[in-house]
């Protein structure tokens, strides 16, 4: 391993900018870490510059040292660790600067925006000492100027009132808010470099919108540099003009972005973009992501070679030994042997083989299938106490008045933002909760109020994949254990040998070698517990799955490998599928028809190409415009603007409930309640001026 | 760094092996007592009375002249006993009562928890003072009236544990495949709360020792003659220039409560990732 080498001599030439000097460049950048006595190189030998005004995205998966980078650049990583080669800001050494040189960098000529708005700002101090706070302790502003400053700022970053936004606690505000103020507090020092980690990846998709619309006009009119690192190639397009790829702790890809996106040099670039759902291409019949197949490196144990090599389809020989950066293009520069001879041409990965079941001519939705499960004004409401010193409790309607059918063999999409009940729903149709009113046949049984017993049948034929694959399995079980456990329970092996050999089926039918069956979830990877949680719903053998926010905790790779999983069991097992996400573009790719819910109701259903094609209700429209796409060539899709966020279902606004958020909202909306109604012919929608609003306007 | 990470090496499994080790001395101690005492435990023989550690009598002899380090040995049999007993049987109840109500939740969680509440409101030995006193002397009467005070701790702690596993995924999982709240209670969420429980049972071992020496020194307890620590201390603590009578029984139960402190610190320390500062 070449960590040591000093960056002079070292071969992978720093990009000599054009013009200005660079703001902050990385000479040789590396960062070791040592756990229980093994050293792991989370970033290797690292080969970057910004110049100022600048904009560099650093994408990658996790694992990947993208965001051990950026810890790196302003020393502010915990645990045993070792820092090698140089970080220059405005020429000067960061990692060998002193306690007080270097407080006076961090927050002031560079700041950080992090992931998580609801850690990041501390819970009992007020957000206005909080901005100030920052201000003053760089000696920068005065005490009144600060605050003026304060105010300004929280009004740039699009916060209505913030006098009032100042005195609040940060849990008064919502998790859009306190990323505005995090920004806010980003700029405040008026930084020369602001280093944004996934700084929307924990927000919706309408505020996730916003906020970057935000970084990139606030940078911009500031002349601030900034360094956005994500997961989300879509979200870097939308905000810089020059990417970086990084994979195994280096860089494996860097260009101008469009340059980058458009022509992908590198075997894992060019199959990063094609496991990414598009939003903006009509997925065809064959529903299948392309996916890499394999593992990210073990950073414990860094290939020799090149890091990709093991998951390269275009891999040879030379491959064995570690490539080097090279500029292949305009200030594009490419870590493969195979591209640098010329070589690698789209597409990278072998693309998943089409099961034969997928390119069905009809869905079932078109074919008429009979209806498997009927919801009538579903409701559920929360009792909530509230902080007011009389705990008075109040009605948290996570649900309120949800209509839908599912027909046998359908896949139906349910998505909407956090908040929105879509969880509920779930957990409603799974009877882990019992509704406030509404009914739910499931197969011709009425299963709204049934007791446990009456329950029994029911849990063999309707089954659950839940989100977060860390917590949804029991962490004291091995994965026979886990998978024979309901065999036995509903009596579908006689025996557990008889149980032993299911579980191998089960283990194969995901993917999964036998020999996992005697571990722990914990030794898995996070993919492959979910593959796991997939295998034991699939145990019972049941008719119908409901599957809530599936991939949600995965990498987009991993994602897509999940994904093509569930389509091709679905195939061939016949399920029913409810699939609930955020990710319009992932539930566009697979549904046969999509339910759109905001705030407790379902405001918009229809086939999922209609809906795509023409959406009717403006919320729909809103989150479609809002997904980032990293296709620059497509045709530029309607910019609405989402405005705000999601009211509160504890208060959820009179009248049509997205008129708060709506552009074309008017005094109807506001008064009286929209029905879900057929709008066109198999289309519903619960907006009083669906047609008139529909987009495109003329169909 | 190679010191420092000697000094963590030993806080993490050095003191956790002494007290481990010292558990471990004390119960060969007590099952191995009439092996290892060279005189009867309650042999008295005034002719011998209060004399000094010598080679014959390592920790000397008490007012009646029976042998220190004989008392000792056999008294580790009484305080071991004790201190478990409490501490399994207060913590299976407490373990349960707590557990369950949480699993359970609504009015059979409010009416325990409450409950709980009364028991704890009472200084433990005080009211343990209180029972044992209407009980009577006798060790099965101190344990009882130990026992009374002893579950409400758990039964907090278990009832916090299970509300967070409660929650989980995973346990939404099982209900949704149909299994029973009993399989679910035992099966999976029990298995996931005991770590934390399995530390304080350790810790508490300690605890129980003490309260019951206690009890002991305060007269109820053991019946005389037997021996047992508490009560040695107690019949020792006016011979001021007879220090053995008192100072062996006391260093004999700091050394079993601190050995379980190590050891359930050590206990705590393995079962929680977050801990070990690497």
């Amino acid at each position: 391993m070449d960590m040591r080498t000093s960056p002079a001599s070292d071969s992978d030439a720093v990009v000599a900018p054009t013009g200005a000097a660079p703001l902050l460049e990385l000479q040789g950048l590396s960062t070791r870490f040592t756990v229980g006595g093994r050293h792991a190189t989370a970033v290797d030998g690292l080969n970057l510059s910004i110049r100022p005004g600048e904009s560099l995205g650093i994408v990658g998966e996790s694992g990947s040292g993208k965001s051990v980078t950026a810890l790196s650049v302003l020393r502010l990583l915990g645990g045993v660790h070792e820092l090698a080669g140089r970080v220059l800001f405005e020429g000067k050494d960061v990692l060998t600067m002193d306690g007080a040189a270097l407080r006076g960098l961090r927050g002031g000529d560079v700041s950080m925006v992090f992931q998580d708005p609801m850690t990041s700002l501390n819970p009992v101090i007020r957000i206005g000492r909080q901005l100030v706070e920052g201000m003053r302790a760089h000696g920068r502003f005065g005490k009144d100027e600060a605050r003026e400053r304060a105010r300004s700022l929280l009004q740039r970053m699009g916060i209505a009132s913030p006098e009032r936004v100042m005195r609040s606690y940060p849990h008064e505000l919502s998790g859009g808010m306190r990323q505005r103020v995090m920004l806010a507090i980003g700029f405040a020092n008026k930084p020369r470099l602001i280093i944004a980690d996934e700084p929307t990846t924990a927000l919706d998709v309408t505020v996730q919108a916003q906020i970057l619309e935000l970084l990139r006009e606030v940078s911009r009119e500031s002349g601030t540099a900034v360094i956005l690192i994500s997961h989300d190639l879509g979200v870097i397009a939308n905000v810089c003009s020059r990417v970086a790829v990084m994979y195994g702790g280096e860089v494996v890809e860097e260009g101008p972005t469009a340059e980058l996106l458009a022509r992908p040099r590198h075997p894992y670039t060019q199959a990063l973009l094609q496991a990414a759902p598009h939003i903006d291409s009509d997925p065809g019949p064959d529903r299948h992501l392309p996916s890499i197949g394999g593992m990210p490196p073990d950073i414990l144990r860094l290939p020799t070679g090149c890091r990709f090599a093991e998951r390269c389809a275009h891999r040879q020989a030379i491959c064995e030994k570690h490539p080097e950066l090279l500029e292949l293009g305009p200030s594009h520069r490419v870590r493969c042997w195979v591209a640098q001879q010329g070589g690698v041409s789209a597409p990278a990965i072998a693309t998943h083989e089409t099961a034969t079941t997928v390119a069905a001519p009809t869905s079932p939705t078109e074919r008429g299938a009979p209806v498997l499960l009927q919801v009538r004004g579903l409701v559920k409401h929360f009792e909530v106490r509230t902080d007011d010193i009389l705990g008075r409790r109040r009605t948290f309607k996570a649900v309120d008045g949800v209509d839908f059918d599912i027909r046998r063999g359908e896949l139906v999409g349910l998505v909407g933002e956090s908040g929105c009940g879509k969880s509920t729903v779930a957990r409603l149709l799974t009877r882990l909760h019992t509704p406030t009113a509404g009914s739910i046949r499931y197969d011709d049984k009425e299963i709204a109020q049934a007791g446990p017993a009456e329950l029994r049948p029911l849990r063999r034929q309707l089954q659950m994949i839940f989100q977060d694959p860390y917590a949804s399995l029991n962490p004291r079980m091995t994965v026979r254990q886990i998978l024979q456990e309901p065999l036995l329970v509903h009596g579908l092996a006689a025996d557990r040998a008889a149980a032993g050999v299911q579980v191998r089926e089960l283990l194969e039918r995901v993917g999964l070698p036998a020999l996992s069956a005697d571990k722990y979830p914990h030794e898995f990877s996070g993919g492959q517990r979910q593959r796991i949680g997939i295998a034991r719903a699939l145990a019972v053998q049941p008719q119908m799955i409901i599957a809530d926010e599936p991939i949600a905790a995965l990498d987009v790779n991993i994602q897509a490998q999940i994904i093509n999983l569930l389509i091709d069991l679905q195939a061939e097992m016949a399920l029913t599928c409810l699939f609930i996400a955020h990710d319009l573009a992932v539930v566009r790719h697979i549904s046969d028809r999509i339910l759109v819910m905001y705030l407790g109701v379902i405001v918009e259903t229809g086939n999922t190409r209609e809906l795509f094609a023409r959406p009717l209700h403006p919320y729909t429209r809103t989150l479609i415009s809002a997904i980032p796409s990293h296709d620059l060539q497509a045709p530029a899709r309607e910019r609405i603007r989402p405005v705000g966020e999601p009211a509160s279902a504890l208060n959820p606004p009179a009248g049509c409930r997205f008129h708060t958020r709506c552009p074309h909202a008017q005094a109807l909306c506001r008064e009286s309640v929209p029905a879900l109604r057929e709008v066109l012919p198999g289309r519903h929608a619960a907006c009083h001026f669906a047609l008139e609003l529909a987009w495109p306007a003329s169909s | 760094m190679m010191s420092n990470s000697l000094v963590r090496q030993w806080r993490r499994y050095g003191l956790a092996a002494l007290g481990g080790l010292l558990v471990l001395a004390w119960v060969f101690v007590a099952v191995a007592a009439p092996l290892l005492a060279p005189d009867a435990p309650d042999a008295v023989e005034i002719g011998r009375r209060l004399q000094p550690p010598d080679a014959a009598h390592w920790f000397g002899t008490d007012a009646l002249g029976r042998d220190v380090f004989s008392r000792v040995l056999y008294g580790a049999r009484i305080s071991l006993l004790a201190g478990v007993v409490v501490v399994l049987v207060g913590g299976v109840v407490g373990t349960l009562i707590g557990g369950i109500s949480a699993y359970a939740g609504g009015k059979v969680e409010e009416a325990m928890m409450r409950l709980t509440d009364v028991v704890m409101c009472f200084p433990p030995m005080i009211l343990a003072l209180a029972i044992a006193a209407s009980l009577g002397i006798g060790v099965g009467n101190t344990i009882l009236a130990m026992l009374v005070v002893w579950w409400p701790k758990f039964a907090r702690l278990a009832r916090s544990v299970v509300i967070v596993q409660r929650g989980q995924e995973y346990v939404e999982a099982a209900r949704v495949l149909g299994y029973g709240p009993a399989r679910i209670f035992f099966r999976h969420v029990m298995p996931n709360s005991l770590g934390a429980l399995i530390v304080l049972f350790t810790l508490d071992v300690g605890t129980a020792i003490i309260t019951f020496a206690g009890l002991s020194f305060l007269g109820l307890g053991v019946v005389p003659p037997t021996a047992e620590w508490g009560a040695m201390v107690s019949e020792g603590r006016e011979l001021v220039q007879q220090w053995w009578v008192a100072t062996f029984p006391g260093l004999a139960i700091l050394s079993i409560v601190v050995g379980f402190n190590f050891f359930g610190d050590g206990i705590r320390d393995w079962l929680d990732p977050r801990s070990l500062n690497r």
